[in-house]
């Protein structure tokens, strides 16, 4: 079920895979608790999945989105790419080095190293966001109308 | 045509079914416009955010304030 809040313009869509492995399993625990922190929002994947219309609506709505992957096989791109919404933001746990197994007693430190990825996506996406520095280097606030 | 608009309360959701209204009453459409603010119904579309639109049963917008030639367009097609 999702939790509906008003306005949804300002939040982070996260989209974890939370697959049957260590780091399937790691996306789902850094989703939740990015969520606890107030960081983004996790939302169902597996309602897109389902080509509920909500769910399919809102993650195609929602200005940005980050889905979480434990491997490369890529489930939670594939399964939003199928309900046809842009994934412009995608972390593969194990491209953080963090190798797969089938170990579900998760370390602390790969949590947070999950959780510190997403950040990092999320950090690339504003400042690829921001209008380009002038000729001295330092940005002003005309949002690049100047 | 049923037009149900979900959002508990905010000034958001209160724009949106103001122009859901306006747009129903100038194109001369028959339409019921309900509006569901019960947390727990809303969270029954699966939507992430509100103000939300559905029209015959189908989301058509979630978390912001449409257009009303958008609204125009739903209630047309």
């Amino acid at each position: 079920m999702s939790e509906s809040s008003c306005g949804s313009n300002g939040q982070i869509m996260i989209l974890p895979c939370s697959g049957g492995s260590n780091v399937g399993q790691l996306s789902n625990k850094a989703a939740v608790e990015l969520t606890k922190e107030g960081f983004g929002k996790m939302f169902c994947l597996a309602g897109i999945g389902a080509h509920l219309g909500g769910f399919v609506k809102s993650a195609q709505d929602i200005p940005t989105l980050i889905a979480i992957d434990g491997c490369s096989v890529g489930c939670a791109k594939t399964i939003l790419e199928h309900a046809q919404i842009p994934v412009k933001n995608h972390l593969v746990i194990t491209d953080l080095g963090i190798e797969k197994n089938k170990d579900l007693n998760l370390k602390e430190s790969e949590i947070n190293d999950v959780k510190q990825g997403v950040k990092k996506i999320y950090a690339k996406e504003v400042a690829s966001k921001l209008p380009p520095p002038n000729i001295m280097g330092v940005g002003c606030c005309c949002s690049g109308k100047c | 045509m049923e037009i149900k608009v979900l959002g508990p309360g905010c000034a958001k959701c209160k724009k949106t079914e103001e122009l859901v209204m306006q747009v129903v009453s100038e194109a001369k459409i028959a339409a019921s416009v309900e509006k569901v603010s019960d947390l727990m119904q809303i969270a029954g579309y699966g939507v992430f955010g509100t103000p939300a639109v559905i029209v015959n049963g189908e989301v058509k917008c979630v978390g912001k304030i449409p257009t009303k030639q958008e609204i125009l367009n739903w209630i047309k097609s």
